[in-house]
């Protein structure tokens, strides 16, 4: 939702960014402000995922150019636990799976050690049990998931909605969610899509990395951006999200506007 | 490698110091007259002398193994001493006679005796270099009509015991380490559960090489009668220096019917420092023998230290239905290197064995598992799940497998299941997108590796390897 009375979290200029000597981002702008969902379309190799893995801080990728505010601080000079803490959260696109390592034990780590940093009280275990099941509610999830070991052995589907019950339990100011609709079937993405809807307010913001449109069906963006060879080259509302659907990537290169914005 | 995890490996090992106390040494050099010199110190029987003379000649005619999967320079073996023995000023009634020094020692590595031995229950089995110097609970093991004492306490009081079980598991010449061993091992434990008899607590011994330059000859024999279970825990940590040090024990195990021994280490010799120099040579010879119907031995190892492992606790399963596990962990670091595995040798009819290996590599280190299943022909019905697991952190160590599989009884189900793993970029970014440290990261990941065979060890073991394990990997990853 668009609020006049919103605050900037996040405005990124002209950000380009390299990985092993090759530049992926060439020059990126971006704002987002509290209250906005904004969706970033593009075909692979576009540097959509690399876009969402810099401004979460891996390591693989050297920082070329631009500046990176988060909340009005220089988000580049954090490492990414700090970035984390300070509430910048990434879904990933590939959770990584840790044998033996029950999940309430990951997750109780992640939030205590969050809540820590942001100077608010601990949960025990006990109270951390409460907690979670709560959220879980939310994504529709077995409380089996707390037993087992985090992510290992769970289906596409089940990874992405325990990439989401962690968003729900850090509270972040900013989600991004790097191609959570990839590998989910039609339930599955309603239910994600359903939490990620819970989550977001107007004092915080998301971005929704996307190849395909159909996430946009049930999260509705205020903005669509374009990404091409590791710029934005067309932002516009969610119809362009639609128009995109229907015509293709290829619809992009013929009308791209010079100044990069179509009304 | 990460500077985080270059610093977390890099941490200086804990337990380097030396404590003070008058030794008494034997001369450097090893010849028959040693052996008659420790022997008659330890004022030992005619046939102990023989046992070791015997074993002696049969070192002679060896040869040092090559095989291993490790290298280190020529042992001297003339430039050991053999014999190193606290000055004994009186006989000790009880632990408050016991050096303050000593117990300051104990202190430091964490081992407050009487504490420990209260609040846990457990009996501490006290061995500083090669004598015994204290043994706790010994009167309350005594009313279930166990032994548990220093085995040089037992040639003096049970030689039968001695005598018909020493070397009945590994005999004299089994292997050049083992030979020594048998040839000049200054003590160790004895523990003796009778028929029926289920030991009330866990006993324990903690070693500690002190005297630098003197070998430490280890000698362990712990025996089960019918129906007789024990928990045995080994921990061990040494004391920093530059020059190697020798450590060639021999660990004997035997379950008669019915009976089951759970034997568990953790060992933090001391590893050499980050360009390798230094540390413990960790080449033990341990083996058990699951001898009567339905025993049962089991090892359970977390071995993160020495500058070298050369280590196969092994079960021979000669009872019908006996079991034998092998459950282990070895972390090496810098320049350690790690060959480590066991064997199982099925005799009897449904024997069963289970191993769980999991290896982890960090630095410059090598890591191998080296692990023997044999099911002879009179092992009807036998069975073996092996698993081996390793994982790498950094791209300069290495990790190998070396399972041997011999089957020559067509009943027999084996099963081998091995991976490799990498802590790498990705899996400490999508801690670090948690909030979470790359310290916590990699203990976290560590910890979930090594869990099938944390859960084996008993409580305050698994916590202390738990710490062990994040303490010797701290600064590691990257």
């Amino acid at each position: 939702m668009i609020d006049k009375n919103s605050r900037t979290i996040l405005s990124v200029q002209d950000l380009r960014a390299s990985i092993n000597g090759t530049e992926i981002l060439k020059g990126i702008d971006l704002t987002v402000k509290s209250g906005e969902i904004h969706a970033i379309m593009g075909l692979n190799g576009s540097g959509k995922s690399t876009f969402a893995k810099v401004l979460a801080g891996h390591s693989a990728y050297q920082i070329t150019g631009g500046s990176v505010q988060f909340e009005g601080n220089n988000l580049l000079e954090l490492p990414p636990e700090e970035r984390a803490r300070a509430g910048l959260f990434l879904a990933f696109q590939y959770p990584i799976e840790i044998p033996g390592v029950a999940n309430t034990q990951f997750l109780r780590l992640a939030y205590n050690t969050v809540q820590t940093k942001r100077g608010k009280e601990e949960l025990d275990p006990l109270e951390f049990d409460d907690f979670v099941r709560e959220k879980m509610k939310l994504l529709e999830m077995n409380p089996d998931f707390l037993d087992r070991s985090v992510n290992e052995g769970f289906s596409g589907g089940e990874k992405k909605r325990n990439e989401i019950l962690q968003m729900a339990l850090l509270e972040p100011t900013l989600s991004i969610l790097d191609e959570t609709d990839s590998g989910l079937d039609i339930d599955a993405l309603k239910t994600v899509a359903n939490g990620v809807n819970q989550i977001a307010n107007k004092n915080n913001a998301t971005i929704l990395v996307t190849h395909y449109q159909r996430l946009l069906d049930y999260i509705v963006p205020d903005f669509v951006h374009v990404m091409q060879a590791g710029r934005i080259v067309m932002t516009g509302g969610k119809e362009l999200a639609l128009e995109l659907e229907t015509r293709g990537y290829d619809w992009v290169n013929a009308n791209k506007p010079v100044n990069g914005v179509i009304a | 490698m990460s500077a985080v995890l270059q610093n977390l490996v890099n941490q200086p090992y804990k337990h380097g110091f030396v404590t003070e106390i008058e030794s008494d040494i034997a001369p450097k050099g090893l010849n028959e007259d040693i052996i008659r010199l420790i022997s008659t110190k330890k004022n030992e029987p005619e046939w102990l002398l023989s046992f070791r003379l015997k074993a002696y000649q049969k070192w002679l005619t060896m040869n040092e193994p090559k095989w291993q999967n490790v290298h280190y320079p020529k042992i001297d073996f003339q430039s050991i001493s053999y014999y190193s023995a606290p000055k004994p000023k009186q006989k000790l009634a009880s632990m408050d006679e016991v050096d303050p020094e000593l117990l300051r020692t104990f202190e430091k590595l964490g081992v407050p005796m009487h504490e420990r031995a209260a609040l846990a229950g457990v009996a501490v089995d006290v061995i500083f270099d090669s004598v015994s110097v204290a043994t706790t609970y010994k009167e309350k093991l005594a009313e279930v009509g166990i032994i548990f004492c220093s085995i040089s306490e037992a040639v003096q009081n049970h030689p039968e015991l001695i005598q018909k079980y020493l070397g009945s598991v590994v005999p004299v010449g089994d292997n050049y380490f083992a030979a020594l061993n048998s040839a000049v091992f200054t003590d160790g434990s004895f523990c003796f559960i009778p028929k029926g008899v289920k030991c009330p607590m866990d006993l324990s011994t903690y070693f500690r090489i002190n005297t630098e330059g003197s070998g430490q000859f280890e000698r362990t024999l712990i025996i089960a009668e019918e129906g007789a279970s024990v928990c045995y825990l080994e921990g061990c940590t040494a004391p920093r220096f530059d020059t190697n040090q020798l450590h060639a024990a021999v660990v004997e195990l035997i379950a008669l019917d019915n009976a089951d021994i759970k034997y568990s280490t953790v060992q933090n010799w001391y590893a050499g420092d980050e360009n390798g120099v230094g540390g413990i040579y960790n080449f033990v010879t341990k083996r058990g023998l699951a001898k009567g119907v339905n025993s049962r031995i089991s090892w359970t190892q977390v071995e993160t230290g020495s500058a070298i492992t050369w280590k196969y606790p092994s079960c021979i399963l000669r009872g019908d239905n006996s079991v034998g596990e092998f459950y282990s962990v070895a972390v090496t670091n810098n320049y350690q290197q790690a060959d480590t595995g066991t064997k199982m040798i099925h005799l009897g009819k449904n024997t069963r064995s289970t191993i769980v290996s999991k290896g982890i590599s960090a630095g410059h280190s090598n890591s191998s598992y080296r692990g023997l299943v044999r099911i002879t022909p009179t092992a009807e019905g036998a069975r073996n799940y092996s698993q081996c697991d390793s994982m790498l952190i950094g791209d300069q160590s290495g990790a190998h497998t070396f399972p041997y599989i011999q089957v020559h009884n067509n009943s027999a189900i084996v099963e081998h299941e091995a991976s490799t793993s990498k802590i790498g970029e990705d899996q400490l970014f999508y801690f670090s997108q948690r909030g979470i440290d790359a310290e916590e990261a990699v203990s976290m990941i560590i910890n979930g590796f090594c869990k099938d065979v944390f859960q084996q060890l008993p409580m305050e073991f698994a916590v202390e390897a738990t710490k062990l394990l994040s303490f010797k990997l701290e600064g590691s990853v990257g």
